[in-house]
């Protein structure tokens, strides 16, 4: 029993996704065992290797923060899809393949003779992941898109924000991660019974409606209009008239914090102090003047203290609160760091970088670097010379521009 | 061929939404997944905010906790709730209370004959109950056990209190997604750490079943919140970790194009639009007549128009004012330019391209009468998603798992009915 394997050891995974989705599914793979052979086209490569950030803001195309972070483990074979030589040495690598993934404009694959039926009958068991914009069919197929479109079509976006501005987006290109997660989950199950049956499937995945489906409101929102008839509606800045704030200043930024009159004997015991007992403050409040007073000792009182402080004071104290972090504070946070997630990869061009780490922990076969992101063709010769092709025939494959 | 995940079941012990949301899309693609629950005890935001909210109350709660059928919480509310009933389609559900013994006696025989159990409570709380790994493994040696939290299993802050909300705080979103002229408190709440999350708790459990028919070994699987968030924001991550950047919130733009929603006519409409290259901008020009202020030497380049997307915006907006915003995006888009309504939930439903790919599904619940739900995210070629079973009612399938599945004769059943165990309502002690 091979116990100290990663879980998808052995799986092989053909790779023609580029950008961000589509590479971040198979990074998922490739991060928990899986060879996943990434074929980028000759020259330019992925498209993401373009998009910044950039190593020490050197525009390069081994140095994207982009790329780096979303190909992991992978091997890099570039091949041109558009000659016979080059989709012939595709297919014999699909022949061996058990997970196809790939994120072209719909229609691509088929106009390259790579349509799921001809792949099936070449390879019976591959699971084929296709993810695009809006899916493999309907009125939309092949219209343009960019994160922001996709979000505003399948997303709460009418509903997010404040009601005097525009409706307002999420953190740059986190719903594409969100659609790569989706994929692989998707990707995952149909292998599962692959495995099993002997027989794969097509996977048809709309990046428009995995935000359609979205857990993070979207989704419920649906239903309820569904059920009530009401839409869900961006709402004015949460201002509650019972001290404290939801959102408050402190020393080194923001922290917020839920009270109410549940937890108003917790919050009295965690701040501790002298003034916190004055009975006029315990909620509901009545009059202006106290929630004047209490201002003035609140603001100070936070203003002398860190976020971090408050958040340790009153988590212990059993109250829902947390800091507004940025990035730089969660790479020196004392839970991530405990629990060892970033991850130290050095990479040829780029250098040594922190990455993020492991997306959840297993315990017997974990998470692993086993490379760093490949550089473009890296590993031209290694995955070539595994089909039985030797130096001789690089070179001519090289010559005719095929690799 | 029968749907990919038949034959495996799995224990969700899942509240709010990330788990639950995680064990919906393994049942949509053919697990039997068992909801375990108590009547003694209500989950708040699971399957409510209060277990019999007044008409009254609910009338002015937003539409995700207010939203019941007709704005009613009807006679048992818990069966009604919008945010429950989202993620509880092809589910079974079972009562049982695992603060007593006998409960986890029942539990025990459950964990026996399933392959996985998911759940998302603060870590220390089933640790009380005694339902550990160790002890799971004890009753079922190759059991998959996911667990997830914000925080994680292990740390100084595993267990801290935190729901979707502090959890967006903490993972830097909130500082991330604000308007960039206004504080984070203008921004509406949201939850995609849950969405991270519960990704990741899928992925996790389906890699552990793929290494267990391998290797016939279990594993307990750890997922963070935050550390599922962070991968998804990698780049960011790594333009501090790269470069020393903090990076501010961009509101709707992005770094590599012009892009923004920009007002349409009617009464709060929006199109979204990105000009990334000068393909777009021809296009965009062509589609808005090819106006003076396109040729103005400041938009003629990519980084010039983004370099003065200030000055361009109001332009962009003076076009797309003039027009309705499905017109506004399908004039563009056969112009070549990315654009699309900022579609509200009424304009969802509407949609030919989401009714002509059938993403909307009908199901019939015997607390909710028949409605339209947004399906499952992706289709498959040889074993369609089906709607087997509509959003599961509270101890709905009681009978069938205690005698069917697990072998309790109508004697036993009666005597852990009597004790609490088995219901379809809250004790009339639960909030």
């Amino acid at each position: 029993m091979d116990t100290a394997s990663q879980a998808l050891d052995g799986v092989r995974v053909v790779d023609l996704t580029r950008h961000v989705a589509g590479p971040f599914c198979t990074k998922l793979l490739a991060d928990y065992g899986a060879d996943v052979i990434k074929i980028e086209q000759p020259g330019r490569g992925d498209p993401a290797r373009w998009i910044g950030p950039f190593a020490g803001d050197i525009p390069h195309p081994e140095r994207s923060g982009l790329f780096l972070h979303l190909n992991t483990n992978k091997r890099s074979l570039t091949l041109n899809l558009n000659c016979d030589t080059g989709r012939a040495i595709l297919l014999k690598l699909i022949g061996s393949a058990d997970i196809l993934v790939e994120n072209f404009r719909a229609g691509t694959m088929a106009s390259l003779g790579l349509d799921y039926p001809r792949l099936a009958m070449l390879n019976p068991a591959l699971v084929m992941t296709s993810i695009s914009n809006f899916g493999q069919s309907g009125p939309y197929r092949d219209w343009r898109a960019s994160e922001l479109v996709l979000y505003a079509m399948g997303h709460e976006m009418w509903g997010t924000g404040a009601p005097d501005a525009e409706p307002a987006s999420m953190a740059n290109k986190l719903n594409l991660h969100l659609a790569g997660q989706a994929a692989c989950a998707a990707t995952l199950c149909v292998y599962f019974g692959a495995q099993l049956s002997g027989s794969g499937q097509h996977i048809d995945l709309s990046i428009m409606e995995t935000l359609a489906a979205a857990p993070d409101r979207r989704g419920v929102a649906l239903v309820a209009y569904q059920y009530c008839g009401d839409r869900m509606r961006r709402q004015p800045a949460v201002q509650g008239i019972d001290p404290p704030p939801f959102l408050n200043s402190c020393a080194d930024g923001l922290f917020e914090i839920t009270v109410g009159i549940n937890r108003w004997d917790d919050f009295v015991r965690a701040v501790g102090e002298e003034w916190i007992r004055d009975p006029a403050f315990r909620p509901p409040l009545r009059e202006r003047a106290a929630s004047e007073r209490f201002n003035r000792h609140w603001v100070p009182w936070c203003m002398a203290r860190t976020k971090h402080e408050l958040f340790a004071r009153f988590q212990a104290g059993g109250l829902p609160c947390a800091p507004l972090n940025t990035v730089a504070d969660l790479v020196n946070d004392e839970q991530l760091m405990q629990r060892e997630f970033f991850v130290p990869i050095n990479h040829p061009v780029a250098g040594p970088i922190t990455y993020p780490g492991a997306p959840f922990k297993m315990k017997e076969a974990p998470f692993a670097i086993r490379r760093p992101a490949p550089t473009l063709g890296q590993h031209n010769a290694e995955i070539l010379g595994e089909l039985g092709y030797g130096a001789t025939d690089l070179a001519a494959l090289s010559a005719a521009a095929v690799i | 061929m029968s749907l990919p995940l038949k034959g495996i079941r799995i224990i969700d012990l899942g509240v709010v939404a990330a788990i639950p949301y995680s064990t919906m899309m393994l049942a949509d693609m053919g697990a039997e997944v068992i909801r375990v629950e108590t009547t003694q005890v209500f989950p708040n935001q699971t399957r409510g905010v209060l277990a019999r909210p007044s008409r009254e109350m609910v009338k002015h709660w937003i539409t995700t906790s207010g939203g019941y059928p007709g704005r009613d919480p009807g006679e048992r509310p818990w069966n009604r709730y919008p945010f429950f009933n989202y993620m509880a389609r092809n589910k079974l559900g079972m009562t049982v209370d695992l603060r007593k013994p006998s409960g986890k006696e029942v539990f025990a025989r459950l964990v026996r004959i399933s392959d996985a159990i998911m759940e998302n409570n603060t870590p220390s709380s089933l640790e009380r109950m005694g339902i550990t790994y160790e002890w799971l493994c004890g009753i079922k040696p190759d059991i998959v056990f996911v667990r997830l939290s914000s925080f994680g299993q292990t740390g100084p802050f595993r267990d801290y209190r935190a729901f979707g909300l502090q959890t967006e705080s903490y993972c830097g979103h909130d500082l991330l997604r604000r308007y960039r002229d206004r504080d984070p408190s203008h921004n509406s709440w949201a939850v995609s750490s849950d969405h991270a999350g519960g990704l990741s708790a899928a992925i996790g459990c389906l890699m552990a079943l793929i290494r267990r028919r391998r290797t016939g070994r279990g594993e307990l699987v750890d997922v963070s919140m935050v550390e599922s968030f962070l991968n998804d924001i990698g780049h960011i991550v790594m333009d501090f970790t790269m470069n020393g950047r903090v990076q501010e919130s961009l509101g709707n733009r992005d770094p590599d194009a012009v892009q923004g929603v920009y007002r349409c006519r009617g009464d709060d409409r929006w199109v979204a639009i990105t000009i990334a290259t000068d393909e777009h901008w021809r296009g965009f020009s062509d589609a808005a007549g090819n106006p003076p202020w396109c040729d103005d030497p400041r938009f003629t380049t990519v980084a010039g128009r983004i370099r003065d997307q200030d000055a361009l915006d109001p332009l962009i907006e003076s076009w797309t004012l003039q027009r309705e915003h499905r017109e506004a995006a399908a004039i563009l888009q056969s112009h070549g330019v990315p654009a699309g309504p900022v579609m509200d939930d009424a304009d969802a439903y509407a949609d030919p391209h989401l009714n002509a790919r059938g993403f909307f599904v009908a199901l019939s619940q015997a607390d909710c009468g028949t409605h339209l739900y947004p399906g499952p995210a992706c289709k498959l070629s040889a074993t369609p998603i089906q709607m087997r079973l509509p959003p599961v009612r509270l101890g709905e399938h009681n009978e069938y798992i205690y005698k069917t599945l697990l072998g309790y004769s109508d004697e036993e059943y009666r005597a852990l009915e009597a004790e609490g165990h088995i219901g379809t309502d809250y004790a009339a002690h639960v909030p």
